[in-house]
């Protein structure tokens, strides 16, 4: 038999009225009339086996009514946190008297922060996410509770930084000490877990663009986190989300902020070499 | 085998009479190709369960992957998997059991989930929880729900 997916997409839109087709658009994405984002970029040497000719921002997979919400920093619900960020910024907390901005005073300080993390922390020895390096300097610097890995305050944090990254390209290291945690996230990502035996690359590099069920699979990339959804109207982090997929595989998960989520972190976030840093965006 | 009791009693309620033990998942015979020539259960299945089956999502939801114009009722049809129009003209019977029960035989690396497996799995968990299950896993369909898709699929002719 010769399926022929054209034919299939033709009577999936007869079938409901209303329906979307399925591939990524061409959109631009231009934020607040100015700032030019790079949502399609080639791919990253390293990725010359993957079954894809280029890659992908999420947002390309969106209806136009979602993606409206994130060209418009108004608009974009996202920014809300941001604000809630801003405050934690300046809110001096624990043992030593300290705010974040005490020692790096306005949150511009961490401009390019977002663009090369997951990253190698000499003094630490191991790699370092974000998350990782906000609770660093909360439990060391202020003498103040770590943030729980996926919660609220840590995704109004991470928000605040990357929004001052936002536009540059993503570029993670995977060479020299970080490469171990790399190639541990590459295996990661295409292991068939759980009893439906599927893995990332499945659903996101073998099916991006295509259907399931009602969702409108994208390559899963991690430019844009965190990410404002409206299915939970809140800033998820890159670690739930990679929670929810491995679980929806019916998988005994990874917990976040463990050694395996961060590989799979550096690991997808190199797949995503070349894109702009879009935190925090906007999907459904 | 490991056929859950709540899914047995319904069978016996169901059918009204007992069937015959099925075939455990481990014991279930494939030929070269992938086909299952002898029904799970020993009985034929029912057309109309196996649409059920196919359609809602917390059993099958193969539409979840597959377009099929006979369950449009039903909204949102993935595009993963070919269409399932005119499958009964494309295989027989036993090859499609073999299909719906464990598709990597017939597919190998196949995205298509084993229905009818047990083991071998990496990190499975206890359904959709995110946790390590509590015991031996059931198979995502009964013997029962196999054969009633089976027996949908066979009707789905164009020819
Ligand atoms: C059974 C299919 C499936 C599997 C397997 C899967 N995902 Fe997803 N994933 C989805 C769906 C559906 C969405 C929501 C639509 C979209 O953005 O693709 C999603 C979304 C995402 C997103 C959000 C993308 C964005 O732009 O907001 C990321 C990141 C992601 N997945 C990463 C992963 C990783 C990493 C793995 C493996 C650990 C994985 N996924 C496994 C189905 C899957
Ligand atoms: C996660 C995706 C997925 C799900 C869920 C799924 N399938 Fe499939 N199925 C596939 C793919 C992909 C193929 C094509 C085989 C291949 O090339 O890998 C396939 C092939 C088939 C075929 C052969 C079709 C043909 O015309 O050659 C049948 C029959 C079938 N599936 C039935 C089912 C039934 C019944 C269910 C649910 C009980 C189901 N599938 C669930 C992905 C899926």
């Amino acid at each position: 038999m010769k399926f022929n997916a054209m034919t299939a997409v033709a009577a999936l839109m007869l079938a409901m009225p209303g329906a979307v087709a399925a591939d990524p658009d061409d959109d631009n994405l231009v934020i607040n009339g100015e700032l030019e984002m790079t949502t399609k970029a080639p791919l990253p040497a390293h990725m010359e086996e993957a079954n894809m000719d280029q890659i992908m921002s999420g947002w390309h997979f969106r209806s136009d009514e979602t993606q409206a919400l994130e060209m418009d920093d108004f608009d974009n619900p996202g920014m809300i946190f941001v604000d809630a960020g801003i405050d934690q910024w300046n809110a001096v907390e624990g043992s030593e008297g300290n705010s974040c901005a005490t020692c790096h005073e306005d949150p511009s300080s961490m401009k390019g922060v977002r663009a090369v993390y997951p990253k190698w922390d000499e003094e630490a020895g191991e790699v370092q996410t974000v998350a990782m390096q906000i609770n660093d300097c909360r439990e060391n610097n202020m003498g103040a509770e770590p943030y729980g890995y996926t919660s609220g305050e840590m995704a109004n944090m991470e928000a605040l930084i990357a929004l001052q990254s936002r536009g540059m390209p993503v570029d993670v290291a995977i060479d020299g000490p970080a490469q171990e945690m790399w190639e541990k996230g590459k295996e990661i990502y295409y292991t068939r877990y759980g009893q439906l035996e599927l893995s990332c690359a499945n659903c996101h590099e073998d099916n991006y663009g295509n259907m399931i069920r009602a969702d409108h699979l994208s390559q899963g990339q991690i430019n844009g986190f965190p990410t404002y959804r409206l299915k939970n109207a809140k800033l998820n982090t890159a670690h739930g989300r990679f929670k929810g997929c491995i679980r929806d595989t019916r998988a005994h998960t990874f917990d976040p902020g463990s050694d395996e989520f961060v590989a799979l972190e550096l690991y997808v976030a190199s797949r995503g070499n070349g894109l702009s840093v879009e935190g925090p965006s906007v999907r459904n | 085998m490991k056929l859950s009791t709540t899914i047995l009693a319904a069978a016996l309620v169901a059918a009204g009479s007992a069937y015959a033990e099925s075939a455990a998942p481990g014991d279930v015979q494939f030929d070269d190709y992938g086909a299952v020539s002898e029904s799970l259960t020993g009985q034929p299945g029912d057309p109309d369960k196996g649409a059920l089956v196919m359609k809602t999502k917390s059993a099958g939801n193969c539409i979840s992957c597959h377009q099929i114009d006979a369950l449009s009722d039903a909204a949102f049809h993935g595009n993963i998997g070919p269409s399932l129009n005119g499958v009964g003209d494309r295989w027989n019977e036993a090859e499609i059991r073999g299909i719906v029960a464990n598709a990597k035989h017939t597919y190998p690396g196949t995205m298509m989930p084993a229905y009818y497996k047990v083991d071998g799995f990496t990190r499975p968990g206890n359904a959709f929880t995110g946790k390590a299950p509590e015991g031996a896993l059931d198979p995502l369909l009964s013997a029962e729900q196999i054969e009633d898709v089976v027996a949908f699929l066979m009707t789905q002719k164009e020819q």
